[in-house]
């Protein structure tokens, strides 16, 4: 059933493919992270556009990942990294603003105010006070964004051969009906999010020495996914 | 042509409304699949959440599991299906059972997690209570229990249907069928109309389910926690709660 000795000879391409899966999910994590979180304290300074934000982001999030891919390919072209990039940074914004703004709410009003007695400028209390109190939510939510991306960057290989990270070797078992190279491509796929997961948690608690690890963080995860 | 008017063409061709590929064919397709799935995954999902959110016991293994199917990716468990289903049935097996028992997985945990966490967190009082009424077991779960939690049980299912009718446009890059087979055919024709035809169909379709059951979870609060349960439910109300 498992070809075995196949597995074995295309060894460097899992090694390959798994760079690649990892950085293609790196970048749509990372830009995504930085569009956010600037989006996140603009919704913070100014409450009113939250809830437009939020809204944007929602729909975006409810329309499939195929669909969203599908219909950049005419704008942005069918093997550009464009392509792929643009709807995994869009379906990680409603995970980061919610967490984000989340986050920040966490923040109790008597160490707000603390802060400010304590002559703190409105940057400073952010950086220094409100930023760190927002660790575990905003790193849970991180988790949820990148484990979540892991799976998406399977999709982009319908873009073409050169994208796709582990998620070629879905489309090339498909093609060719060979359930060995299924394994190939799946189960590194799997591994890869739960590995990618514990390293984001022991990063939290690096971060957040002050918070037991029987406690665990608050995960206000979102209502839908686009698969 | 613009893409624009591409898409208008496409959407607007009387060849495209009709026969076996057509779309109120393939929407059909995509609802019905959709349904069966969501149908099925809450009759597994519904009755194991409930019993766990009733009892509290067995919470952390059906959590877990739940999590575990979540961590899943869509396509990864669609390809590892389909030469099992294909091997059992040449026609089906291809294009219905793999994206389907992807659908069913994926709408589990959502259902699971909402209908645990929505049981168990009513008010142990209120159940000390119904009990001291003299209520038996399932009176308290079906008239004290669902009742209150029924907001986030609601919440739940739309979870589960809105990934469910995401996945069906999914299965498309495997042969399955439904709205997604305009986007793979448009893709690989080179088709600009049908790729815009196609996403404009699964983007009415996806946010359509998310409004219906937005709409269906409004109605369902129970009428005597209407006014005070509104802001506790809007709180809840994202899919999976922070014990997830």
């Amino acid at each position: 059933m498992i070809d075995w000795a196949w597995i074995g000879d295309h060894l460097d391409e899992l090694a390959f493919r798994t760079i690649q899966h990892l950085y293609l999910a790196a970048i749509a994590v990372g830009v995504g992270f930085a569009i956010s979180f600037g989006l996140a304290i603009w919704s913070i300074r100014r409450r009113a556009v939250y809830p437009p934000l939020a809204a944007i982001a929602g729909v975006l999030y409810t329309i499939p990942s195929l669909a969203l891919f599908a219909a950049l390919v005419p704008v942005t072209g069918l093997r550009s990294i464009l392509t792929a990039e643009v709807p995994l940074v869009a379906y990680t914004i409603l995970i980061f603003l919610r967490n984000i703004v989340a986050g920040f709410d966490s923040v109790p009003t008597d160490v707000l105010e603390a802060a400010d007695g304590m002559g703190y400028t409105r940057g400073r209390r952010l950086w220094r006070v409100e930023l760190p109190l927002a660790i575990p939510l905003v790193v849970a939510g991180i988790r949820l964004a990148t484990v979540s991306t892991i799976g998406l960057v399977t999709v982009t290989g319908i873009l073409g051969d050169g994208l796709g990270g582990l998620g070629f070797f879905l489309f090339e078992a498909y093609r060719h009906s060979f359930p060995t190279e299924t394994l190939l491509g799946a189960i590194p796929l799997m591994i890869l999010a739960v590995v990618v997961d514990v390293v984001l948690v022991r990063i939290q608690r690096r971060l957040t020495p002050w918070i037991q690890p029987t406690q665990p963080a608050d995960d206000p995860e979102i209502a839908t996914a686009a698969g | 042509m613009s893409l624009v008017e591409q898409t208008v063409t496409w959407l607007t061709d009387p060849a495209n409304w009709q026969g076996a590929a057509g779309i109120p064919t393939r929407i059909g397709e995509h609802v019905v699949l959709a349904a069966i799935a969501l149908a099925l995954a809450v009759a597994v999902a519904l009755p194991i959440g409930l019993l766990v959110g009733h009892t509290r016991r067995g919470a952390a293994l059906a959590v877990n599991l739940a999590n575990l199917g979540r961590a899943l990716p869509t396509l990864a468990l669609i390809t590892i299906v389909l030469p099992v289903t294909a091997a059992f049935d040449k026609e089906l097996g291809f294009k219905v059972y793999p994206t389907m028992i992807a659908m069913i997985v994926l709408g589990i945990p959502p259902i699971l997690v909402n209908a645990y966490v929505g049981i168990a967190g009513v008010d142990p009082e209120l159940v000390e209570s119904a009990r001291g009424m003299g209520l038996r077991e399932a009176q308290v779960l079906g008239r004290v229990e669902v009742p209150i939690a029924l907001p986030v049980l609601a919440g739940g299912i739309r979870s589960a249907a809105s990934q469910i009718v995401a996945t069906t446009t999914l299965g498309a890059i495997f042969g399955g069928v439904g709205l997604g087979r305009y986007l793979v055919e448009g893709l690989a024709q080179n088709d600009n109309g049908k790729i815009f035809g196609g996403v404009v169909l699964v983007a009415a379709l996806c946010l359509a389910t998310e409004g219906l059951f937005a709409l269906i979870q409004a109605r369902l609060v129970s009428p005597g926690l209407a006014a005070p349960a509104r802001g506790w439910a809007n709180r809840t109300q994202p899919g999976r709660p922070a014990s997830a």
